[in-house]
């Protein structure tokens, strides 16, 4: 049993995010929120797949606690991704936040579809997007419980 | 517009402590409750005296619960083409790594201890209210 951010051992977020400015804007708003994050960033839907499946310079990489996922991203899209982690008997158990600039109704039903654990809208104002970052951090990783191993 | 929650418990006195903890964070909630698994499919599939159910915007369900087991009501919902869109939060006592592993299996939304303590366990009803109802985006239909 993982007690998540509060035995001192780190968190590992997977952020799955292709806009440089919202990842600095995630980083920073996480990093006030809660310093135990350990924050990793794939920059497009191939390479996310690449960390969770720990191929090429991925080997090493830890399986995160919760993934942040983009849906419009290159290279594959985040519903795909969405797909292949839901789908797979080992990575299905990670919870997988939909953060998106999108608020269109058939992006919504569609994440809850392929079985997103919840789906979260970008907001524009910056106090608004870090007071979302700041809810991500109280609800997932402070009150949660989260699987230990998939 | 009001928000409609299931909450499927079989405790008395873990469903007055919901009722009021939700009546306090935001009066625009209606809670509904069923006390075992068979009647929460009942109410999720308008049966029965559920006929006139309204579709719930979020469900949360207990994992020990008489008749029909919340593993079992989970797994239902979540192989249902319409109500998987349905975001259900598991809130139970158990803390068991099995319960957990299995409950995210099932795709359970997530997955909440229920404290102990009575100041805690309002604390946790006011984040799911936070969160869940004014953060989250929720389907509108299924």
């Amino acid at each position: 049993m993982k007690t998540i951010g509060r035995d001192g051992s780190a968190i590992e977020v997977l952020l799955v995010e292709d806009s440089p400015g919202d990842v600095r804007l995630t980083q920073e708003a996480f990093r006030e929120a809660n310093v135990a994050i350990h924050l990793h960033v794939a920059v497009d839907g191939v390479e996310a797949m690449a960390f969770l499946s720990r191929k090429g310079i991925h080997v090493r990489a830890p399986r995160p606690d919760l993934i942040l996922l983009d849906l419009n991203l290159p290279r594959m899209d985040g519903r795909e991704v969405l797909a292949h982690i839901k789908e797979d008997a080992g990575l299905k158990t990670i919870p997988t936040v939909i953060l998106t600039t999108s608020d269109a109704e058939v992006d919504i039903v569609k994440s809850y579809q392929l079985q997103a654990n919840c789906y979260l809208t970008k907001p524009v104002q910056l106090d608004a997007f870090e007071s979302l970052v700041k809810s991500i951090n109280d609800f997932w990783l402070e009150k949660l419980r989260l699987a230990q191993s998939g | 517009m009001p928000v409609e929650i299931l909450l499927v418990e079989d405790s008395p006195g873990d469903v007055r402590l919901t009722k009021e903890a939700f009546r306090d964070a935001n009066s625009a909630i209606r809670l509904h409750v069923v006390a075992d698994g068979v009647e929460a499919l009942a109410f999720l599939r308008h049966e029965g005296v559920h006929a006139r159910a309204p579709r719930p915007d979020l469900i949360l369900l207990d994992l020990n619960l008489p008749k029909m087991d919340g593993r079992e009501v989970l797994a239902r919902i979540k192989t249902d083409a319409s109500l998987k869109l349905i975001p259900t939060v598991i809130l139970t006592t158990s803390d068991a790594e099995a319960d957990i592993v299995k409950s995210y299996e099932l795709q359970a939304n997530c997955y909440l201890s229920k404290p102990v303590q009575l100041d805690a366990f309002e604390a946790l009803v006011k984040s799911i209210n936070d969160f869940w109802l004014t953060k989250v985006r929720l389907p509108r239909q299924g």
